[in-house]
């Protein structure tokens, strides 16, 4: 709190990107955990919740005559732009926000301090929902091959893995080890996923200590118990992710790849998906096309070309198709890894696992995947998302792109999964807004260290009591679908405008399709509830029904509707058309949007009308929960 | 003319089809004088291809050894490939199918010859009539009436026999107006917006030229459309540069000084061959599968396709915001009044009305905005993509339409009646069909060529319940919104359905479509059943009643 030098600035202009409409004009308020802008002048309250965690940026624009912009960039790609009247109180804000966006230490971040409420049990339970014993209960593991070993239950083999870990049964203590030693950062080569039905297995390391010629007998005879682990194929392949030059590079320093002469019967392969600073400085480029404010066609298609955004990712979901593939058309064991096997093989693992596996498809499997993957794997979450004040440079968005990879199969593939965008934006939204413990730290030890599984709540439960609208009308169960085979010809991807602009809504379909199809759903329960009460008071009906009956509906249409947004935008384009005579149209207000979506979704949703002052709204907005009714 | 003559070698034995998205396959190739015919040997999935000649956009050949290999590349957009044992056959047949897919007279074209295997319910040419749609109109306004002007085609080729214009202009003075507008296509009445008594009327360029002649008539008769006090607007659908240019060679654009009640916008919408070279650069990108994602971004960047796509939406979409928004009567024109003017207007009508919403109303408005309204159908569909022969007044101007459409579909995919197919159908027919709708330039020519009597209209077919069935929308609401497209780059996509059709699978896609289906239906039935048992549960409690009352 000791930020918050003004907690209400009135007179707040919150400026809208796209269209020609009036600002808004209302008042900001800063909590503890969010900024909050109430829109006083449209006649439905509408607030925009901003968490503080979500902030990439504050800018402070120069001096305008309506007074002074202060830009805000998030992490979830929201951007608002304000103008606050008074230089004075931007300044505040200003100061206030750059350090509230940045906490420097850990117990700072929201999840020590949120509390939805819940009792102790509860959220213990909430913490033990997933178990990745489970799911390697679920690959048959242990079995002849494989087991699941505590040799790291002190972290001593390797400080970023999970205490418990899957090797080769074959793979002796000594083996373990001493592979460890000749594994960047100890990342010895663990077992990601199992294929039961040829016994193919995808593992995962970081780079050998190769340098130019170094070799390490326990890490071949490592490789050797993965390949032999599978007797159904004589070889394994080794993919590294990187492209060839950075691997390379990497043998100056002690590092590199492996040898296809010093380990029997593996093929080797290069799959060049680039690193973070890569990923990062493409993201920004992307980002930059998206706020263009009317941007040409071209202007559009050169951008988004020049940013490579979506180069990257056919990459990454190529290396997970080369893997997939692999394992199953092959029977072929793979062995994945880049420079410290937590980014690109994390995407790449996690990706081949859901398109071999419909489990990873459903709710919780896709839970347990990003658990198992990202969060016991070691992704480094809080440098990759900058959660605390730190190294710009660690920042990437790796996992913004594995999510997007699984919305592209969602655009493929409408049946498969069984949930839908909004669920993968929540969870997106939820690895930057450090409200839940699942996200925080860098590895399993850390987050230990943190006490969150003492101190805080797991996002899942959360996640899944908001399951009804989070699913997807169209998935059509578990068994309907096996492996799925993508198509990743360049046409095959397409621009997320539901991220990258998900909050410019003029964009976006007017009518939602998939809102349409969830109050279906709600109203089929509905309907087979009213049909079973009525058949029951009907005792003896047997015969057929009359069919005619349709057109007496009384419960109404199929859908409720939500009120569609629509209103023109700016048409004339910019600059204005040279108009030989008279005005240009476009200068007529015609908006007259009803925004309420605009909400931010992680925000607290209680009313803030009667709370006047800051003081109570801060406590409160603290408690509330959204997810949590 | 004998087809015949055309056939030299009407059959090819143990010839493969490689189509596309499915395997090759072995069978009998038959040319007949309209269509390739090839059927497999799996007779028990009716493996049956039958391909219109007229759907043929070029053929190419090549040969190794004794086998010959033909490609064809259709008008849809299709590529297939036909390996056929024997130079002299496979030599035989590219050139009959050569010689039939670009036969020159109209009345060899297939429509002439076809005979329905359906019951004819209704007879298309007889759906939508002027006179029909006129007596909508003098429902809801008087102001109007029905010329009957350019019943000889005398007045204006281009034109139907019949159009609307305000009832305070005489047919003399449509004569008059007629020589100072392109091709006498004078100003007409394209649509009347009912919440607020305003209008579209559409025509061609005023003829100018470099003297600024003027026409009183003219400025009679579209001052006759404005409201007493209120402005319009003239939406000229080339840049002002153009419309300056075109002067020297006698059109021009109205000037202000005898048009002060008129506010003049130019909204650039490109013409002719540069949208063909756009379609073919396109197509050319989505079939090229060498691709990598920066070349293939960038050659659809090039194409410039979707900016032709925000070009001519956000005219329409100008257009709808002047009559609902502003109040204006709106005039729309290029040069010729037949290519992007009927873009313009026709979407702007998608906007606004919801009758053009509905599976009817959008045939309507075809018939009304596209066929009766001239656009040179014959010539703009003449070849697509793949055609060698460039011919300069070859553009793909309604295909952009209906993908225009698809773009409004997409943003508002409740609005609408119909569905992707319904608009993938339009855009086959018009480039090759069994049926006569789109044959001919413009009502003129198609009287001439007798199509009533001798051909079968497109609508007889689409409209049996067993055809709608398939472009019907299960999303479909009614609503009586205009609704407001977003023209913002990320809004605007590729048509897949179209471009990509050929070129990857749609099983996941048409399963979708399908599971909606289900969802929809199956949520209709509760409901019927629902309605079923509290009728027959309020019978029982009335017989009930009735006993205790007895």
């Amino acid at each position: 709190m000791e930020h918050i030098t003004t907690p209400k600035v009135e007179n707040v202009k919150l400026l809208d990107r796209y269209t020609n409409r009036k600002a808004a004009n209302g008042t900001l308020y800063l909590t503890a955990t969010h900024l909050i802008y109430v829109d006083a002048s449209s006649e439905v309250r509408k607030e925009t919740w901003i968490l503080h965690h979500h902030i990439a940026s504050v800018e402070k624009l120069p001096l305008t005559t309506a007074g002074c912009p202060l830009l805000i960039h998030c992490k979830n790609f929201h951007v608002a732009h304000f103008v606050i009247g008074q230089e004075r109180d931007c300044h505040e804000v200003y100061t206030s926000l750059l350090k509230l966006s940045q906490p420097v230490k850990p117990e700072e971040l929201y999840a020590f301090s949120y509390n939805p409420k819940m009792s102790k049990d509860n959220r213990e339970i909430g913490w033990k929902l997933i178990d990745l014993k489970v799911d390697y209960q679920r690959m048959g593991i242990p079995n002849d091959y494989w087991e699941i070993t505590d040799v790291n239950k002190d972290y001593e083999v390797c400080n970023t893995y999970p205490p418990e870990i899957v090797v080769p049964r074959a793979a002796n203590k000594a083996t373990v080890i001493g592979s460890s030693r000749f594994r960047s950062r100890g990342r010895i080569p663990v077992l990601s996923y199992l294929y039961k039905e040829n016994n193919a297995a995808i593992c995962r390391c970081s780079q050998p200590l190769s340098g130019f010629s170094a070799r390490c007998l326990e890490d071949e005879q490592m490789l050797q118990a993965i390949r032999e682990a599978n007797p159904g194929c004589a070889f394994m392949y080794v993919v590294d992710t990187r492209p060839k030059l950075n691997a390379m590079a990497n043998r100056a320093a002690g590092k590199g790849y492996e040898n296809e002469d010093n380990y029997d019967n593996i093929r080797f392969k290069f799959i060049g998906i680039e690193n973070i600073h890569v990923m990062r400085n493409s993201l920004q480029k992307l980002l930059e096309v998206c706020e263009t404010k009317s941007p040409s066609m071209s202007d559009f298609l050169t951008g988004l070309e020049n940013s490579g955004w979506l180069r990257h990712i056919k990459a990454v979901m190529d290396a997970g198709v080369f893997l997939a593939k692999a394992v199953k058309d092959e029977n072929a064991s793979v062995l994945v890894h880049c420079s410290d096997g937590w980014d690109r093989t994390a995407q790449v693992c996690s990706l081949a696992s859901l398109l071999l596996d419909p489990f990873y498809r459903t709710f919780k499997g896709f839970m347990v995947l990003i658990e198992k993957e990202w969060i016991a794997m070691g992704h480094k979450f809080s440098h990759r998302c900058g959660h605390l004040d730190g190294d710009p440079k660690e920042v990437s968005p790796v996992f913004t792109q594995f999510i997007e990879c699984v919305w592209q199969l969602m655009q493929q593939f409408p049946c498969t999964f069984e949930f839908n965008e909004r669920f993968l934006l929540e969870i997106h939204d939820h690895v930057y807004s450090c409200q839940f413990g699942n996200f925080l730290g860098t590895c399993h030890k850390e987050r230990e260290d943190l006490k969150i599984f003492e101190k805080t709540h797991s996002l899942w439960p959360f996640l899944l009591q908001k399951k009804q609208e989070l699913r997807n009308p169209l998935y059509k169960g578990f068994t309907a679908y096996k492996e799925l085979q993508p198509n990743t010809l360049p046409f095959s991807f397409q621009f997320w405008c539901g991220m990258y602009n998900r909050f410019d809504k003029g964009m976006h379909p007017k009518q939602c399709v998939l809102d349409h199809l969830l109050s279906c759903m709600s109203q089929k329960m509905k309907l087979e509830d009213n049909a079973s009460e009525l058949e029951n008071k009907l005792p003896f009906l047997d015969g057929p029904l009359p069919s005619e009956a349709c057109s007496l509906s009384k419960v109404g249409s199929a859908a409720s509707k939500t009120p569609m947004l629509n209103t023109p935008q700016d048409y004339e384009g910019e600059p204005p058309p040279v108009l030989t005579n008279g005005i240009s149209v476009g200068n007529i207000d015609v908006m007259s949007d009803v925004d309420q979506k605009n909400k931010e979704n992680l925000c607290n949703h209680q009313d803030l009308h009667d709370l006047n002052d800051t003081n109570v709204l801060d406590s409160e907005a603290r408690e509330g929960e959204p997810q949590c009714h | 003319m004998e087809f015949a003559e055309l056939i030299k070698t009407p059959r090819a034995d143990n010839a493969v089809l490689h189509g596309p998205r499915c395997p090759a396959v072995r069978g009998t190739l038959c040319l007949t004088g309209h269509h390739l015919i090839f059927s497999s040997r799996r007779r028990e999935r009716g493996e049956e291809l039958w391909l219109l000649h007229a759907n043929i956009d070029c053929v190419e050949k090549r040969f190794a050894g004794s086998l010959g290999t033909i490609v064809i590349k259709c008008k849809d957009l299709r590529i297939i490939q036909l390996d056929i044992p024997g130079m002299e056959e496979c030599l035989n047949i590219a050139s009959s199918i050569e010689a039939l897919s670009t036969l020159d007279s109209v009345t060899l074209m297939y429509p002439f010859f076809y005979r329905p295997m359906f019951e004819v319910v209704e007879d298309g040419w007889r759906s939508y009539l002027p006179e029909q749609e006129f007596e909508l109109l003098s429902s809801v306004t008087d102001e109007w009436r029905l010329s009957c002007v350019n019943k000889e085609f005398s007045v204006c080729p281009s034109y139907p026999p019949v159009v609307t214009v305000p009832k305070s202009i005489d047919d003399e003075a449509l004569r008059k107006v007629a020589l100072f507008r392109y091709g006498g296509r004078f100003p007409v009445l394209s649509y009347y917006h009912k919440k607020n008594g305003m209008v579209m009327m559409r025509s061609s360029q005023p003829l100018t030229g470099t003297n600024g002649r003027r026409c009183k008539e003219d400025e009679k008769l579209i001052n006759a459309t404005l409201r007493p006090g209120k402005r319009g607007y003239i939406i000229d659908t080339r840049s002002l540069n153009v419309a300056q240019q075109a002067r020297a060679k006698g059109g021009g654009f109205e000037q202000e000084v005898y048009y002060p009640q008129w506010r003049r916008i130019h909204k650039c919408i490109e013409r002719f061959n540069i949208l063909q070279e756009s379609l073919i650069k396109l197509v050319e990108a989505c079939n090229d599968q060498s691709h990598n994602m920066d070349r293939w971004l960038s050659k659809l960047e090039a194409s410039n396709w979707l900016t032709h796509i925000k070009e001519i939406l956000t005219a329409a979409c100008l257009a709808a915001q002047c009559i609902d928004r502003e109040g204006a009567s709106v005039l729309v024109h290029g040069t010729e009044g037949t290519d992007s003017t009927l873009q313009v207007t026709s979407l702007a009508q998608i906007i606004l009305d919801p009758r053009c919403r509905t599976i009817r109303g959008f045939e309507a408005l075809v018939v009304r905005e596209w066929l009766q309204a001239g656009h040179p159908f014959q010539l703009r569909c003449a070849q697509s993509a793949y055609s060698n022969t460039k011919q300069k007044w070859e553009a793909p101007v309604f295909l952009l339409f209906l993908d225009c459409v698809w773009q409004i579909l997409r943003q508002f995919p409740c609005s609408f009646e119909f569905n992707e197919q319904f608009l993938i159908m339009l855009f086959e027919h018009a480039y090759a069909s069994q049926f006569g709708t789109f044959l001919g330039n413009n009502e003129n020519e198609r009287s001439k060529l007798k199509l009533q009597q001798k051909t079968m209209s497109l609508w007889s077919w689409v409209n049996r319940s067993e055809e709608l069935g398939k472009f019907k929308n299960p999303l479909f609401e009614a609503n009586s919104l205009v609704i407001w497209p977003s023209v913002a780059p990320q809004s605007l996509q590729l048509w897949e359905g179209v471009f990509l059709r050929w070129n990857r699978p749609s099983k996941f896609l048409d399963e979708a479509q399908e599971e909606m289906l289900n969802i929809i239906n199956y949520n209709r039935e509760l409901q019927a059943k629902v309605n079923a048992l509290r009728r027959q549960l309020a019978e029982l409690e009335t017989d009930d009643r009735m006993q205790e009352n007895l």
